[in-house]
């Protein structure tokens, strides 16, 4: 399709801005104004209209069908949320009416969106407090990684490591980095989960924390998990959580009970925000009683009387980690879905979510290699191998597109690193068994595809409007944005 | 109701499948004592009683006001087709372009969005976005420095006070040396900045139209950083591009933005949109996702996500940056906006902005004791400061009860300026709002 | 594949030592391992390098790595025919695909490194 920029007819106008009604003239001095407008798009208002609407028809969303991007939680994102998050009630509020003198009674219904979804959020994590600042998951995991810092140097300890598991997201060691820590990677064991042993080497006086996804990478819970957080505790180390896997553990598990210090929560993934082809997320950290002090300013705060205000009083802050409250939006709509769930429908959303990943499993594992040597049932994802396929040439690359020509959304397979040609499927608990058998049935169908003829898998998809990509030629011939 | 599909039945032909009596069987993982019980919040509620009940919370927000509050935060039109596009749920409720082949809806965008940022602010790549102007503002300096391996960066303190807190906060273990400069009568003050520049010096940063409204031509700013060996970051005002000289043809090496102005509802902060663009020498050090054009094996054009060998996915510590989810729907929404604006329509936007905003300064200098903080011939865009003859906070709080949120306290962040307002003025304001807040003014003062 | 007049390190760096100067490239295990490389990133000329320091950057799509010095020294010279196209680097990493020349201030450092049968069995046990 062509870009909008190739579309643009010269003196094409569309919505029309309003006209100047005051008699007054800004007199600029030359050297501060543009030579010729922006070389912006000149179409009519239909034109533009019909492009985006063109552009969305080859896009595959949650609302187009089945999206089982693993590690990613493509479920359902409740309507009403997106009719709230419009409500100009909250859309129009601007955000620094709280720092102005009589701004603060204009605010009360936003002030207590944050507060509630503090006091959720800690209730069903099992931690102190959240701030709701961070952006999306690798701002949380920074500001968690921030507050690990300013503990140790309040405290005067001079660590600089973080321990990071293999098989853990790359945003894992990225934000650690940022945080001016270095990272030292520890394996995993035969069985897929943190080798304990491992980790006991690793441990000394320098070790500022462990950061470890739970459940894993591999949708794996720890068994040893308890013990693990006492070990890095014994050397006054702190350990993070990434939630990117929150949904696996509602209503039966919570972070706070088992050791954990900090913890970051995706509302894009567990609580059903819609991902925005990639943004916006929200990351909201929550942390243990001792860390409170740590946390980013402002923080929401209640009176006797029930209205609600925000402190700024905060010695120990590691201070601003984005200019307000968040992404206010994502947390209105997480909020709104919250409401709706409920404290009867947490456990319910994880108990299905992990049945049927465990359904998927139990259907293709005769079919393809269950790299996880334990014995436990999986948790919300189910990682696969294609290494069995690929003796005869078909990677999980050509699993993935081929997957689209029956209209499913590909698993995840560039993810985790520590499994050849991994497959990871996560359905959520959104999806039915209609749904779940209709996959099961392609993904073996291609099985046996792979056996049979397995040329014909190295040029899928077929049905879509483009085939692969020269990704070499973009990288190389750098075509990145057009003047 | 957590939207769960199955029925009793479904699920016990599962259970079957996998071997187990009941789903609490897969959890048996977890230590019966690490197993927690019912969570302490409330029952879930019916669709209809948690809209009325979040249509209760709207309400105890006031927005029911002349609004000519600014600071960074615009209360701009946003034509209503931008929400009937952005609303397509094949937009809004895909993931992360990761499989081209069924992205390409949001690739295009990318690419079209990279297009037309480059265009607005005259350079020559973009990214796909961040998370919004301040984060933009610290990846541009981690950025800035890792290109010239310096630590030392310079920002002039009109820059976005929040911006520089958050700075602070995010570089605060990086080991770089922070320089403020205190800014004179509006604007950098070249003679101190040119005093702390040196050859360590990483960046100079810099915000036009800054804080105070003020527009700077930076040109002799970055001709001073670039004989020192440094990087020119200027943090800028989208909207306002319409009208201005883009800073790309002012020296910037690296331009990053708030694009909350195009198109991008207030929300209390949020979701807004970080804006970065640079020159193509400095394509490999951005940070965040890139999309860009190429060919199938049939010669068909489409889009992939690309350079990202620089991203956390792969270079893990060692990536440009920790960002991964990004501001995607922002960024659609600002190239949606900036479509149906268009070439003329987003001149003739920021051209209203700035005479209205002209007339406000000039209606309101009519008040007695009213008058300019900074020297008169300053020139402005669309926002601008007010020296009154009483505490700024004294008057926003009296002007509040006039259903006018009169504009920013400039105190709060510098305490010799607590008789000093900051009013912007955009589109939406009529003349009819400017003179009754002219009005409202004198009677309160 | 291996040819036997270089010397290599176990992160699949080759040298080959003519006189002081050791000439420096990627092995053909690790530019397989890569895939099609799209970026090099070469050291400045006469930058100082410690044996393993960190000299050049190698980038595909879905891979980056970096190349260590394998011998102390300064950089003299950097194949720039690599920065408009990298290609070489896959297609004949031991000859045009070379990415800089070192002069080696400390010779008897080559005793640390592999030879060509050694490099085998190292690739084979990875």
């Amino acid at each position: 399709m062509k870009t909008i920029f190739e579309k643009s007819i010269p003196g094409r106008r569309s919505t029309r801005p309003v006209a100047s009604d005051v008699p007054t003239k800004a007199k600029l001095a030359p050297n501060l104004l543009r030579k010729q407008p922006a070389a912006l798009p000149e179409l009519s208002e239909l034109d533009v209209v019909r492009h985006f609407t063109g552009l969305s028809r080859l896009n595959f969303g949650v609302d187009t069908g089945f999206y089982p991007l693993g590690s990613c939680t493509m479920k359902y994102n409740p309507k009403l949320a997106e009719v709230v998050g419009r409500n100009p009630g909250f859309a129009m509020l601007h955000p620094l009416l709280p720092q102005l003198p009589g701004g603060e009674i204009m605010v009360q219904g936003a002030l207590a969106v944050l507060y509630e979804m503090d006091r959720l959020l800690s209730e069903i994590s099992g931690m102190a407090g959240f701030t709701m600042q961070p952006l999306a998951g690798a701002h949380g995991e920074l500001t968690g990684v921030l507050i690990i810092a300013a503990y140790h140097k309040d405290r005067g300890n001079h660590k600089k490591t973080i321990l990071i598991p293999d098989s853990a997201h790359g945003t894992n060691p990225a934000s650690a980095a940022i945080a001016g820590f270095t990272v030292k990677t520890i394996p995993s064991s035969e069985d897929g989960l943190l080798d304990v042993e491992a980790l006991e080497a690793a441990l000394d006086d320098d070790v500022a924390g462990l950061m470890l996804t739970c459940p894993n990478t591999l949708g794996l819970t720890h068994p040893r998990i308890k013990e693990i957080t006492d070990l890095v505790h014994a050397v006054d180390g702190l350990v993070y959580c990434d939630g990117a896997n929150t949904n696996a553990m509602l209503g039966r598990c919570r972070p706070g009970d088992v050791g954990f210090d900090v913890v970051h929560i995706n509302l894009h993934k567990t609580f059903a925000t819609p991902h925005g082809g990639g943004g916006p997320g929200a990351g909201p950290v929550g942390v243990v009683e001792k860390l409170m002090p740590y946390l980013p300013v402002s923080v929401v705060r209640e009176r006797q009387d029930g209205t609600y205000y925000l402190e700024y009083d905060h010695p120990k802050s590691i201070g601003y980690m984005s200019p307000f409250y968040g992404n206010f939006a994502v947390i209105l709509k997480a909020y709104t879905y919250l409401l709706m769930v409920g404290s009867e429908g947490l456990p319910r959303i994880s108990g299905n979510a992990v049945l049927n990943a465990n359904y998927v499993l139990a259907r293709l594992r005769e079919h393809y290699e269950y790299p996880v040597k334990s014995k436990q049932p999986c948790k919300h994802e189910c990682v696969l191998s294609a290494v069995r396929q690929a003796k005869s040439g078909v990677r999980a690359l050509d699993i993935a597109k081929t997957l689209m020509d029956y209209g499913f959304h590909s698993p995840t397979i560039y993810f985790p690193l520590t499994v050849k040609e991994c497959i990871m499927i996560e359905p959520t608990e959104t999806e039915s068994k209609e749904m779940l058998d209709a996959f099961c049935d392609a993904m073996i169908d291609i099985a046996r595809i792979a056996d049979e003829n397995p040329e014909s898998l190295h040029d899928t998809p077929r049905s879509t409007p483009v085939s692969r990509l020269d990704e070499v030629k973009a990288a190389k011939e750098l075509d990145v944005a057009s003047y | 109701m957590p939207f769960i599909a199955n029925t009793d039945a479904q699920r016990k032909e599962m259970l079957e499948v996998i071997g187990v009596q009941h789903i609490d069987e897969l959890f048996a993982d977890i230590p019966a004592h690490l197993q927690c019980g019912e969570i302490n919040i409330p029952k879930g509620l019916s669709e209809q009683e948690v809209r009325n009940r979040l249509d209760i919370l709207s309400k105890r927000n006031n927005v029911d006001y002349f609004n000519f509050l600014g600071g960074g935060f615009y209360d701009h039109y946003i034509p209503a087709a931008v929400s009937a596009i952005t609303g397509r749920s094949e937009f809004y409720t895909a993931y992360t372009p990761y499989q081209p082949e069924i992205s390409q809806g949001t690739l295009q965008a990318i690419y079209e969005y990279q297009s037309a940022m480059c265009r607005l602010t005259g350079m020559e790549v973009a990214n796909a976005s961040l998370y919004d102007g301040g984060t933009a503002i610290c990846e541009a300096i981690i950025m800035a420095a890792n290109i010239t391996d310096r630590k030392r960066i310079v920002i002039d303190d009109s820059v976005n006070p929040i911006y520089r807190k958050m700075v602070r906060s995010y570089t605060s273990n990086l080991g770089l040396e922070l320089i403020e400069i205190p800014s004179k009568d509006g604007m950098p003050d070249r003679g101190l900045i040119e005093a702390a520049l040196n050859d360590q010096t990483a960046a100079l940063v810099v915000q036009t139209p800054n804080f105070f409204g003020c527009i700077d031509d930076v040109t002799d700013l970055g001709e001073r950083i670039h004989s020192h060996g440094g990087l020119l970051v200027v943090s800028t005002y989208p909207l306002a591009l319409g009208l201005l000289r883009p800073p790309g043809e002012c020296g910037a090496d690296i331009v990053v933005a708030e694009g909350q102005s195009l198109g991008l509802t207030l929300s209390f902060g949020g979701p807004y949109l970080g804006i970065l663009t640079t020159r193509k020498k400095f394509a490999r050090k951005i940070p965040g996702r890139i999309a860009g054009r190429t060919v199938d094996a049939k010669g068909r054009e489409g889009f992939v996500l690309t350079l990202q060998a620089r991203e956390q996915h792969i270079r893990r510590e060692k990536a440009t940056s920790n960002i991964c989810t990004n501001q995607a729907l922002c960024a659609l929404t600002s190239l949606v906006y900036l479509s149906l604006m268009g070439k003329e329509g987003l001149a003739e936007v920021a051209q209203t902005c700035a005479d209205k905003a002209a007339y406000a300064r000039e209606r309101l200098l009519q008040v007695p004791g009213v008058s300019l903080r900074f020297p008169p011939d300053r020139p402005f865009f669309n926002e601008f400061v007010l020296q009154l003859p009483m505490a700024a906070d004294k008057v926003i709080r009296r002007l509040f009860l006039r259903s006018v949120a009169a504009g920013f306290p400039l105190g709060r962040y510098w305490p010799e300026m607590d008789n000093c307002l900051l009013i912007a003025v955009t589109e939406k304001r009529t003349k009819e709002e400017i003179d009754f807040l002219a009005h409202a003014l004198g009677a309160v003062l | 594949m291996t040819p036997d007049d270089l010397l290599y390190t176990k992160q699949h760096e080759w040298i080959r030592v003519e006189g002081q100067t050791a000439t420096e490239g990627i092995t053909d295990f690790a530019q397989a391992a890569l895939g099609d490389i799209t970026f090099v990133e070469l050291p400045a000329l006469n930058k100082k390098l410690k044996q393993g320091d960190e000299a050049a950057q190698i980038e595909s799509c879905k891979a980056a790595a970096s190349v260590y010095a394998a011998v102390s020294g300064t950089v003299v010279a950097v194949n720039s025919a690599l920065e408009e196209d990298p290609a070489a680097v896959n297609s004949d990493p031991y000859g045009e695909g070379w990415l800089f020349k070192i002069e080696a201030d400390t010779p008897e450092e080559t005793g640390s490194l592999l030879n060509a049968e050694q490099y085998n069995k190292h690739t084979e046990e990875a």
